[in-house]
């Protein structure tokens, strides 16, 4: 009799428990499909190609940046300077080229800077034992405060053509800077689950005590995912400054939280050694859209960013929830 | 004195992939002990976060003086009188030992400021009640492993629990604060609070339960009175089957001398440290907490700096100056405790078995897959883990399989020196004699082994050689043939016994 009523309370449970373990496995990309889904009920352009490429367009700087984040939260960091990172990166790389010098000096200039702030950061963390939070807010100051000596406080314009092209060209019809996202992805993709760098990223964020007790060099490893961030914050300002085709003195400001979203929306904890580069895209495209449907909606931009951060908060709720 | 205090029936409770708990019911009684035993894996810790009102549980019913409740959190549990201490402990470092007792239930006065004068006052009457002199104001982050405990068991006792949960509670205690631990279990029996004792050392039943329910399995085997069973009965039931020897320990003879250490030192910890461990050999480090013995293997692993002494090698001497150092030099450390050192929890066991050697796996920057996964197949295989795929996350795993896990790791490492800090701590019978067997069929392929271990059991059981450590030094040294848990206790205790 009992056991009657037992394993028909396990039937009627059943459906509900697989429906729970599909919400768990694909939360995100459900409540993704549901805005899509509202977004074009709502707006006719929504779902158009030259929409969507517009919105992977504009979610190409967020993302990548996005991407360099992902590794340091794995290991249990955070990067607050990514946005000041992006400015000093773009200020030199518009200040080199604008007084003419080759392309490629300009570029590698810039990603070098980026590299030398990141590593700076991880060197704060690593060897001064800083904790990341306030390593990484010292240097977003710093690097603010870079950029507007550097540029005095004004634009840097005048690049050339071939530059701005990385911003606004295409390569058979899809736009530069989402080719670069997609190769930025790709590449960390294979580092985080190929490599033995990716291995050690999510053992340091897992516990740190026994990866070091497993002979991983803990504190290498922990100051390259800062310079891997700094290097992306870099890529990521060169897509901006091409772009805007100018370097300005406040770009990037206020970037470190959308990227922090994207990576938090995207399943990976802020304590680390849990995530994927995956879902940090898919968190990136989630802000992408929800900013791309207000605006064709014609939302007050007042309103805009409450609506924005409701649903940042909404997503990741529900994402804890079902786990 | 016999009334029913607590009756769970017929409780179930299912994880993905995992059946933890089927119908087990357990019936405890006020003023009694009732231990919980069972494998690691068999139930005991999920059935006690049913109780207390961290998992749901998927069927059955709980029953308190005989009405249903409903546990949906710890705070309802405690509202309910029901006290849970955990194994792992609970406690805020940068608290005081008052504050840590009073912690959510801080005596206030008003406006709704904390009555810290009464808060010291309870803390200090309720130390002293159970013969403790600890400080109350002192932080709970400077009081040793054992005294912590202490204060864990006084913060329950103060709740004024009907039924207290106690998981492994003398783990880390001296066989002085567990004879005071039991004489206050025996009064708490004597005030009519029924108490439920869950161990991995079967000896402490027989001192302290009136009963004792056995899990299997996630299932109940049955309910027993302590007093008409045999510790031999009691390991059947628990196993399932005969254990045939608890120590399989065999004679291997011995080689070269694999490891030689000379006058470690490391201000505060201890000091003067010589041993040497030859090829074949497993050598005992015995001691109480707080000797010391754990913090000389973590040195020689480069863990920890060392401010004098030398270590060598197959006669080689070596500088260690990092874990990474010892592991390229064939060293490998089984950690103490393998929840916070030994795993990296979130990481599959793919991933931490193959932690120490990844870089003997991969071509240029990329982990040979297919390489790894022959080789995870192979440890699987070799330490029977019961375990469903190599991706398996560890956390999901019970005790004894994540002990296994670690072990495995360091076997890959292909290790000349095997350091085992509390090689079988918190792991069932069955699962010890596993790591056991293990032992002896490295010692046969020439590993040297340094087995630093608090259970005296074990050391006498595996050891061909054991020292012993008091306050950071080696107080004595026995070959197994001489070695008696009295002597032992002796020289533990700091009495010094040198040169046979």
């Amino acid at each position: 009799m009992e056991s009657d009523r037992r394993s028909l309370a396990a039937l009627r449970k059943l459906p509900l428990a697989r429906l729970g373990s599909v919400l768990r496995r694909f939360g995100i990309v459900i409540a993704f499909a549901l805005l899509v889904v509202i977004l074009s009920l709502l707006s006719e352009s929504f779902l158009t190609v030259s929409n969507l490429l517009n919105i992977a367009r504009q979610v190409s700087i967020n993302a990548v940046i996005a991407a360099g984040m992902t590794f340091v939260i794995l290991t249990g960091g955070i990067d607050l300077s990514v946005g000041s990172v992006l400015a000093v990166s773009g200020a030199v790389i518009a200040g080199l080229l604008s007084a003419g010098r080759p392309l490629l000096v300009g570029i590698g200039a810039g990603l070098a800077v980026g590299a030398a702030l990141g590593l700076l950061d991880g060197l704060i963390v690593t060897r001064g034992k800083v904790q990341p939070f306030i390593a990484t807010l010292g240097m977003l100051t710093i690097g603010r405060g870079l950029t507007l000596v550097y540029t005095g406080g004004r634009p840097i314009t005048g690049l050339p053509d071939a530059f701005v092209w990385l911003g606004a060209g295409e390569v058979s019809r899809i736009p530069v800077p989402v080719v670069i996202m997609i190769l930025v992805f790709l590449i960390s993709y294979g580092i985080l689950t190929q490599t033995v760098f990716g291995r050690y990223v999510y053992a340091i964020g897992g516990n740190e005590e026994a990866a070091r007790l497993s002979g991983v060099d803990v504190a290498t490893h922990k100051t390259l995912v800062y310079v891997i961030s700094g290097v992306l914050s870099a890529v990521s300002a060169v897509i901006l400054t091409a772009r805007l085709n100018s370097a300005q003195p406040t770009a990037g400001v206020g970037f470190e939280l959308d990227a922090i979203a994207a990576v938090v929306l995207g399943g990976t904890t802020l304590a680390g050694g849990e995530g994927s580069i995956g879902g940090t895209l898919q968190g990136a495209f989630i802000i992408g859209v929800i900013n791309n449907g207000l605006n064709l909606l014609n939302v007050n931009p007042f309103y805009q960013q409450v609506v924005k951060g409701a649903v940042i908060l909404l997503a990741v709720l529900l994402d804890r929830r079902l786990r | 004195m016999d009334a029913t205090l607590l009756e769970m029936r017929g409780i179930s409770k299912s994880f993905p992939g995992v059946r933890a708990l089927q119908d087990v019911s357990l019936e405890v009684l006020a003023g009694e002990v009732h231990a919980l035993v069972g494998e690691n894996g068999a139930g005991k810790s999920t059935l006690m976060r049913i109780l207390g009102g961290i998992y749901p549980r998927d069927a059955g019913e709980i029953l308190l003086r005989g009405s249903r409740v409903e546990i949906g959190s710890p705070t309802q549990a405690r509202q309910l009188g029901i006290t849970i201490i955990h194994q792992e402990l609970n406690q805020v470092p940068a608290l005081s030992v008052a504050e840590n007792i009073f912690l959510g239930r801080e005596p206030r006065r008003p406006p709704g400021l904390v009555n810290w004068d009464q808060m010291y006052a309870r803390a200090g009457r309720l130390l002293a009640g159970l013969g403790l002199s600890i400080d109350p104001r002192r932080r709970v982050g400077t009081l040793t492993v054992a005294e912590q405990q202490l204060v864990e068991i006084a913060k329950a006792l103060s709740a004024d629990a009907e039924l207290v949960v106690m998981d492994e509670p003398t783990a880390a205690l001296t066989v002085e604060e567990t004879e005071r631990l039991f004489r206050f279990i025996r009064d708490l029996r004597a005030r009519g609070v029924g108490i439920i004792y869950i161990t991995h050392r079967l000896e402490e039943i027989f001192k302290i339960a009136d009963r004792v329910t056995v899990l299997r399995d996630g299932q109940r085997v049955g309910t027993y009175t302590v007093a008409e069973l045999t510790m031999d009965e009691l390991i059947r039931l628990m196993v399932g089957r005969q254990l045939t020897e608890k120590f399989p320990k065999e004679d291997v003879p011995l080689g070269s001398p694999v490891l030689d250490v000379r006058g470690l030192t490391r201000q505060g910890l201890f000091r003067d440290i010589s041993f040497v461990v030859h090829r074949g050999e497993i050598l005992g480090i015995a001691g109480l907490i707080g000797s010391g013995k754990a913090e000389v293997a973590h040195a020689i692993f480069g863990a920890g700096p060392l401010d004098a002494g030398e270590i060598l090698l197959d006669g080689q001497r070596v500088i260690i100056r990092s874990p990474a150092d010892a592991i390229a030099l064939g060293i490998g450390l089984v950690t103490e405790d393998r929840k916070r050192l030994g795993l990296v929890l979130p990481m599959s066991v793919r991933a931490n078995i193959t932690l120490p050697v990844l870089r003997r796996l991969r071509t240029a920057f990329v982990v040979r897959r297919a390489d790894e996964t022959a080789l995870i197949r192979q440890a699987i295989h070799d330490l029977d883990m019961a375990v469903t795929s190599p991706e398996q996350i560890v956390r999901n795993l019970s005790g004894g399989t994540q002990q296994k896990v670690v072990v495995s790791k360091w076997l890959q490492t292909r290790a000349r020196v095997l350091l085992m800090v509390e090689p079988t701590r918190g792991i069932d019978v069955g699962a010890k004699v596993e790591i056991y067997r293990l032992m002896t069929a490295l010692a046969r392929r020439g590993v040297g082994i340094v087995m630093v271990s608090s259970e005296m059991e074990e050391v006498l059981g595996m050891s061909d050689r054991i020292l012993v450590m008091h306050e950071g030094v080696i107080t004595a040294e026995f070959p197994r043939a001489q070695a008696t848990q009295e002597a032992i206790m002796a020289s533990a205790a700091g009495r010094v016994h040198r040169g046979v």
